[in-house]
């Protein structure tokens, strides 16, 4: 039997509950909430003067109330130390999400932490160090002294490079401004740590490079031009279940025609008609059955290409366009790079240099540099040449009486984790300049994004490019300490399984010199975990919300507040900046990450200073922020473009709209954004003008992958699930998602399934050079032959561990483009033997 | 079949128009025979719930839904006669169930899928699977379907006598 909770009554929001200002703490879109707490031994009644909506509680509401929430949006939590209600529900009235919530973001309430509910018990509550062959809670001071103390050692006897960083950089919760300013301050600040890495690759580098180097943000348009525009190009994306409200508040709309008043309004010299899309991607996504359902077959373009191929694809498609026509010349006089260097000696094969592995350069040249046939695009992609052709129909052919298409590009891990990013970026972004499809109404080139952003830190640019590959300095034996931001390498990293055998031994190396020695001996156990490090060992701090897989072999575990319980700000995909109030107390000692990274740099100038080294201890100077709002001013309000016109103050009376950034002034209380960038036709480079680049196709990029694909027969594609957020580290603890998803599950072709005697729910095992790991079978009637998609970064399967090495020049992770074997391990297991194997697409009736 | 597709029609009708009523209309069967709804009692922990007379297993046939109102007449359903014993099955064969066909994501009328045997959202996608206890195949409800408990007793009489889920649109699943 599916999961119920049996709940049919929840307590009513009294009229006088308090409302805070909330945002969804997962995914870029940063959907509005507001959250709503009252005392616990209260409650509203149905009457309307009794209930916070002010309606009549005791009749059915309609569709799309306001006037309800679902057990997943309630829980009882503790504010200021009293148990209060409280319910999290998305905000009609925000622009974002007109009051939709998905199946992640509606569950924040119910994944807050209840000694009530006893919900997310799983959070840390204390600090944690390993002593006698445990982890065992103490205090802060003792916990952040031991840190202190080993991390100075490591730094005295290797210097900076032997601490090791692994941080979040990305908004929502587990980031945010007021976090990447803490820990960037002490590392990029402080000190110039270089062997530093994001939560999600092996390090410290850009996912799209190649637009930001082409004088192009990757967020530059508005949420509003999915809904101007005449074509969406969505490119290694699906945004059905990755960007759900984004899609469903303004994609769908446009593809159903629902928009042409607004189109009519904004553009009026030039004819409208609903939007058609085209859909780049290997796999059949639910997106493309959404799709197909709202606009119509005839209006959708499902280029399902061969896995890694997009480059040559958008390569033929800028070729063709190019030599059609159908370009703004106007666009690319004023606004691109029209006087080129010459191509660098050794290109195509290689760049100017591994830092720059493409040629930027004008449009007539890219053109030429990038020129491919339809029909060899075709051999390339697997694509039938026409449809090659209507894509750069439906993207760039003139409306009636000569008009410009208005065209959106959205792009995500598709392209970001996929083959030749650099070069594949660039194409895309080609396309767009080409069409001057960019800083106008119903266009951008845009990556749609994974977490929110919100990052501000000191440069970054003694971290070089390329960048350290930080996994490999581990693997290697490098460095002395590890400080982990909540990251989890141990399900999201590539090359999985050989990280996480070195990274055991080289981590059970310290767990068993500390076993050695009295923990109340602090002198005797850093020099036993020196002697231990010496030796090739490694001293392991955890700064996270929850014990992840990577925390079972670390020594330190520094317990976090997430999002609600501190205030937050982030900003969107379309650059919407909001704060999260703070709704409830963190559980237990746990406090901000700033906050941590301050109190870190209290103790390092401490223990700096009484070894005497009074000019390195002064380094750490300026970390006195006794709140979040305190780093928020150091940081944000100082240093972030526009900070000086943003506080929390402003924020608060901004609501869940916001602004977008950069704020550019303040007037009549209300901070004023930029709803587009590149409106005046400026781009990010010094002489502002945006670049082409030549990036022909060069096949499979990354170090192992041709040979791979050569020597196994599966494709494991991978990504995300509708129900999951990220690494499931608080869904993990959701009846309603483990119900659904006990295991990672690897869509497959139902014949590939029949003849490798595979049932639904069955574990098989995925296996290839780079390691294995396992799955649950799910029968995918839409899956091409050979062609899987496993769940990616779920913690009892790790699809990481079959991913190889390789990267690209700037050291992207290329985590889609695998191949394995796949053989069953063993019948469906008893979680997995009442779920549902059906087919997730919908079709309209 | 006739009036599943009624509901499918409103719920388009209803989505294209950005909202509206829950699909009262649309229930074909209106509540018959059985205990009165009462209203809920302060004192008690748990809505109180009406039992609830839906039809005679001879009514049914199999994977032909049959539209129903449960717990109320502003709350529409649907009974099944799957063909399999499934979980929350009654009846002889064990395969008899009955779900809400309003969606608990945002309250849209669901149709019913002969093919696949699923309840499924024209609103945003969402699909439940009737013999799966109405999981959420996929979609962006935060519940599985509310499924209704039922009884049958000797003569054949079809009972709700609760649902295991809020449904969608009220505090309280009694009103």
């Amino acid at each position: 039997m599916a999961f119920k909770r049996h709940v049919d009554r929840l307590p009513i929001i009294p009229k006088d509950a308090k409302e805070h200002t909330a945002v969804c703490q997962f995914c870029i879109v940063g959907c509005g909430y507001k959250a709503y707490t009252w005392d616990v031994n209260r409650q509203g009644g149905t009457t309307p003067g009794d209930n916070k909506f002010g309606v009549d509680l005791s009749k059915q509401q309609t569709a799309e109330t306001a006037a309800w929430y679902s057990p997943s949006m309630y829980n009882i939590v503790k504010q200021n130390g009293r148990e209060v209600h409280l319910v999290i529900k998305p905000d009609p009235n925000c622009v974002v999400n007109s009051g939709l919530g998905s199946i992640r973001g509606a569950r924040m309430a119910e994944m807050s932490y209840s000694q009530a509910t006893q919900t997310q018990q799983q959070r840390l509550t204390d600090p944690m160090v390993w002593r006698y062959g445990q982890m065992q809670p103490t205090s802060w001071d003792d916990a952040l002294d031991l840190v202190a103390r080993v991390t100075a050692a490591v730094i005295k006897e290797q210097g900076e490079d032997g601490l090791i960083v692994s941080a979040f950089d990305h908004g929502g919760a587990g980031g945010g401004y007021e976090n990447t300013w803490g820990t960037g301050k002490l590392y990029f600040g402080a000190m110039k740590v270089k062997n530093i890495r994001i939560h999600n690759r092996p390090a410290y580098n850009s996912e799209v490079h190649a637009t930001r180097d082409m004088g192009v943000g990757e967020l530059n348009n508005a949420y509003e031009d999915a809904e101007l525009c005449d074509t969406i190009v969505a490119i290694g994306c699906n945004p059905l279940e990755t960007q759900t409200n984004y899609f469903l508040n303004h994609w769908v709309p446009n593809l159903r025609g629902a928009t042409l008043d607004k189109k009519r309004r904004l553009m009026p010299d030039e004819p409208h008609d609903k939007a058609k899309i085209i859909i780049v991607d290997p796999r059949r996504t639910v997106t493309v059955s959404a799709c197909e359902a709202e606009a119509g077959k005839e209006n959708v373009l499902h280029l399902a290409l061969k896995s890694g191929t997009d480059l040559a694809l958008f390569n033929a498609i800028f070729t063709y366009i190019a030599d059609k026509g159908w370009v703004d010349k106007e666009f690319i006089e004023k606004s691109t790079l029209r006087t080129p260097a010459a191509r660098p000696p050794l290109f195509p094969a290689r760049g100017v240099s591994d830092e720059k592995p493409g040629h930027l350069t004008s449009f007539e040249a890219a053109v030429e540099g990038c020129r491919i046939s339809i029909e060899e695009a075709a051999k390339i992609t697997g694509l039938a040449p026409a449809d090659i052709v209507k894509a750069a129909e439906w993207i760039a052919m003139p409306k009636a009486g000569g008009k410009r298409r208005r065209t959106m590009f959205g792009y995500e891990k598709g392209i970001i984790w996929g083959n030749d990013n650099y070069r594949t970026n660039g194409a895309i972004v080609n396309v767009a300049l080409a069409t001057g499809n960019i800083g106008r109404l119903g266009g951008g080139v845009v990556r749609l994004g994974g977490h929110q952003e919100g990052y501000v830190r000191p440069s970054d640019a003694h971290v070089g490019r390329p960048a350290a590959y930080v996994d490999q300095l581990l693997i290697g034996g490098r460095g002395g300490v590890h400080h982990i931001w909540g990251c989890d390498h141990y399900k999201t990293t590539l090359n999985a399984d050989q990280f996480k055998r070195v990274y055991k031994r080289r981590t059970d190396m310290v767990k068993d010199a500390m076993n050695s020695v009295p923990a109340g001996d602090r002198d005797a156990l850093v020099n036993a975990i020196m002697v231990a490090i010496r030796q090739g060992g490694l001293f392991a701090v955890d700064v996270d919300i929850v014990p992840s897989k990577i925390g079972q072999a670390c020594h330190v575990w520094l317990p976090a507040a997430t999002q609600g319980e501190m205030n937050l700000t982030s900003m969107n995909g379309e650059r919407r900046m909001r704060i999260t109030e703070r709704y409830m107390d963190p559980p237990g000692q746990a406090m901000p990450d700033c906050l941590i990274a301050a109190r870190i740099a209290n103790h390092l100038e401490r223990v700096f200073r009484s070894m005497g080294d009074h000019a390195y201890a002064d380094k750490f100077k300026g970390f006195d922020w006794k709140t979040e709002e305190d780093a928020f001013m150091d940081g944000y309000h100082q240093h972030a473009p526009g900070g000086k016109f943003v506080t929390y103050e402003r924020l608060r009376a901004m609501g869940t709209n916001g602004f977008q950034e950069p704020a550019v002034d303040f007037k009549d209380g209300k901070i004023i954004g930029t709803p587009r960038l590149y409106a005046d036709g400026v781009f990010s480079t010094p002489d502002g003008k945006a670049r082409f680049m030549d990036a022909p196709w060069r096949g499979l990029q990354a170090a192992g992958k041709a040979e791979q694909q050569a020597r196994f027969p599966f494709l494991i594609n991978n990504g995300r699930a509708n129900h999951v957020w990220q690494s499931a580290y608080l869904d993990q603890q959701n009846d309603l998602v483990t119900d659904r998803w006990p295991h990672a599950f690897i869509e497959m072709n139902p014949d590939d399934m029949k003849e490798l005697g595979i049932q639904p729910g069955d574990l098989v095992e995925i296996v290839n050079d780079a390691g294995s790991t396992q799955a649950m079978a799910y029968p995918t009637p839409s899956a091409r032959r050979r062609e899987t998609f496993m769940l990616f970064g779920y913690p009892n399967g790790v699809q990481g561990n079959v991913v190889n090495a390789g990267v690209n020049e700037l050291v992207i992770p290329n985590y889609k483009q695998t191949w394995a074997n796949i053989r069953k391990l063993a019948s469906a297991p008893e979680g997995a033997r009442h779920i549902s194997f059906k087919d997730q697409h919908y079709r309209a009736a | 079949m006739r009036a599943c597709k009624k509901l499918v029609e409103v719920g388009r009708r209803q989505f294209l128009r950005g909202g509206g009523s829950v699909a009262v209309g649309a229930a074909a069967a209106v509540v018959s025979g059985g205990g009165e709804a009462q209203a809920a009692s302060p004192a008690l922990a748990r809505a109180n719930y009406p039992s609830t007379r839906l039809a005679n297993v001879k009514d049914l046939k199999v994977n032909e839904p049959k539209d129903v109102a449960y717990p109320d007449a502003e709350m529409p359903g649907v009974l099944i006669k799957l063909g399999k014993k499934v979980p929350g099955g009654v009846g002889p064969d064990g395969d008899i169930v009955g779900f809400t066909t309003v969606c608990p994501h945002k309250g849209f009328p669901l149709f019913y899928r002969a093919d696949d045997r699923t309840l499924n959202c024209p609103g945003h996608y969402s699909r439940f699977d009737c013999e799966a206890g109405g999981q959420q195949i996929w979609g962006q409800a935060t519940q599985n379907l509310p499924q209704y408990i039922l009884r049958v007793d000797a003569k054949g009489d079809i009972y709700a006598e609760g649902v295991d889920e809020l449904l969608y649109g009220r505090l309280s699943n009694v009103l």
